[in-house]
């Protein structure tokens, strides 16, 4: 569905994003992990043609962006990390702002707004200000917005950052509803528990270069499923195991306090770059 | 194409229809004072050469207030659309051409600048002027209005603040609003000057105004000016919105 080609991007002498290849597929859930100015939102922005390439090709649904703008832009549907939503309108109004630039025939377009309004429950604040709603709430009105023209792709900047655990979780069976329909979705997260818990693929980004690309499991299971940390001089330490087996033995051998756990992407990220996803 | 401009227009008249009465109230607050105190107070003992200083004064409250209500029902909102809530995303991720976005604020625009103006002349009569409205009356008071609503859209597309879009207003809406024939003609001004105000489009817009509103003319010359002025306008704003990729 997405096809990436030598994708770049300068900004004068600034590369923010450096030859990146990818390739998704229709109905995946695929993941962008990165810490902040990793280059995820930069590279959402030139899929999406807000940002022009310095270099590379872009080919969504085997259309290529040079010559096929609006017929891509069709096919697009986008959750920006800011809450963009019209404050000036109602939660309707925006829907039907956006279907009318789709070019949503009437009816349809009615209908459509009244099922995705009861889908993200908001059908009893249809017609109140988008301003008078909580951050979950514009968040669930721009998924809502980004799904009324039917999308083939749906792209969500960081769809979660700031909410709730429980708003979280709604948004994130939201989305594997949405792919178990088909349509495929490209997340930005700097949540690795959220890339985790959705992504069937994640291409870790950092300082601009992808620097892995897998499935979590794999992407773990490369460092070993299981991992010792314990403190020693102040100072933390971790092994990594291909099973517990193996960990248990280990720390037994360690005479401080030890934790097993799984592996997971953070640990990945911090071997791949030695730093954490959430630091700068 | 045409839905989509008439979609940019729905938007801005479903904020404004919210809005509308408020909207006509506050839009009668300057033309009052303006007919009080050039009408009534300074022009109460003085003629020109067609008629009153009322009469000659209201086509120019006209042309300068449409000029400021039209740049401004445009320029701010584009402008924190642009940089403050990001609305204009909505338009530039969606699959309609640039032109339509652009005409589309400037019909919005024009819509405002005619309401305004609609106020001003109700007032004006009140107020005992004698206006005659007329077809290229109503012609030339529609490009003034589309001529400063593309310049709104413009300003907001190239200034990168608020306070730069403030600066914008006082140094080159302000001015014209006291030079470009409004108040008087600019046939006094010392050369350099009456040649810069006489190719400003107020200064047309003004000239035609009063023209049609007297003799019921047909003022060539200033609508040909004032349609340069248009059509460059739509170029630029077209060609900028086409260049908000980055």
């Amino acid at each position: 569905m997405i096809e990436v080609s030598g994708l770049t991007k300068q900004f004068d002498v600034r590369t923010v994003l450096n030859c990146l290849n990818l390739s998704i597929d229709t109905g995946e859930i695929f993941g962008l992990l990165g810490p902040n100015g990793a280059g995820k939102t930069t590279t959402i922005r030139l899929l999406t043609m807000l940002t022009k390439p310095s270099g590379g090709i872009i080919r969504i649904n085997g259309l290529s962006f040079e010559k096929n703008e609006q017929q891509i832009k069709s096919l697009l549907g986008i959750v920006p990390q800011h809450l963009n939503l019209d404050i000036e309108l109602t939660a309707r109004e925006n829907l039907e702002l956006h279907g009318r630039l789709h070019g949503i025939p009437t009816a349809e377009r009615n209908r459509r707004i009244t099922e995705l309004l009861e889908f993200v429950e908001l059908t009893d604040r249809s017609g109140d200000m988008v301003q008078t709603f909580s951050g979950g709430m514009k968040r669930r009105l721009m998924i809502a917005r980004a799904l009324l023209h039917r999308p083939k792709v749906l792209f969500l900047d960081e769809p979660t950052v700031g909410l709730d655990p429980q708003v979280r979780r709604r948004i994130w069976e939201l989305v594997r509803h949405l792919a178990s329909e088909g349509m495929t979705v490209l997340l930005t997260t700097h949540y690795i528990e959220e890339a985790q818990a959705l992504c069937q693929r994640v291409a870790i980004i950092d300082k601009g270069h992808l620097i892995a690309l897998d499935t979590p499991q794999t992407l773990c299971q490369g460092l070993g499923e299981y991992v010792v940390d314990w403190e020693e001089n102040e100072q933390r330490h971790n092994k990594f195991f291909p099973n517990r087996v193996d960990a248990a033995s280990y720390s037994a051998s360690l005479t401080t306090t030890v934790i097993i756990r799984r592996s997971n992407l953070e640990d990945v990220f911090v071997e791949l770059t030695g730093r954490k996803v959430v630091e700068r | 194409m045409i839905s989509h401009i008439w979609t940019v227009v729905w938007r801005d008249w479903m904020v404004l229809k919210r809005r509308l009465g408020r909207y006509i109230l506050s839009r009668m607050v300057s033309p009052i004072f303006y007919l009080v105190a050039f009408g009534w107070g300074l022009g109460r003992n003085m003629t020109m050469t067609h008629g009153s200083y009322l009469d000659f004064i209201v086509p120019g409250i006209i042309a300068l207030n449409s000029m400021n209500i039209s740049f401004n029902a445009v320029g701010t909102p584009v402008n924190m659309s642009r940089l403050y809530h990001k609305t204009l995303e909505e338009y530039l991720l969606a699959p309609i051409s640039a032109i339509s976005y652009v005409i589309g604020k400037i019909l919005s625009g024009i819509l405002r600048g005619i309401i305004s103006s609609a106020v001003i002349v109700v007032l004006a009569t009140i107020f005992g002027a004698k206006l005659s409205l007329n077809g290229w009356f109503i012609v030339t008071l529609i490009l003034n209005c589309a001529i400063f609503a593309a310049l709104g859209l413009v300003a907001a597309l190239y200034m990168n603040s608020h306070e730069e879009m403030s600066n914008f207003n006082i140094y080159i809406l302000t001015p014209m609003s006291f030079l470009c024939a409004t108040f008087f003609l600019p046939n006094q001004l010392p050369g350099l000057l009456h040649w810069i105000i006489e190719i400003l489009p107020l200064t047309q817009a003004s000239y035609a105004l009063r023209q049609t509103s007297t003799s019921g003319g047909f003022p060539e010359t200033a609508l040909g000016i004032m349609i340069i002025y248009f059509v460059g306008l739509v170029w630029i704003g077209t060609r900028k919105m086409k260049q908000l990729q980055d």
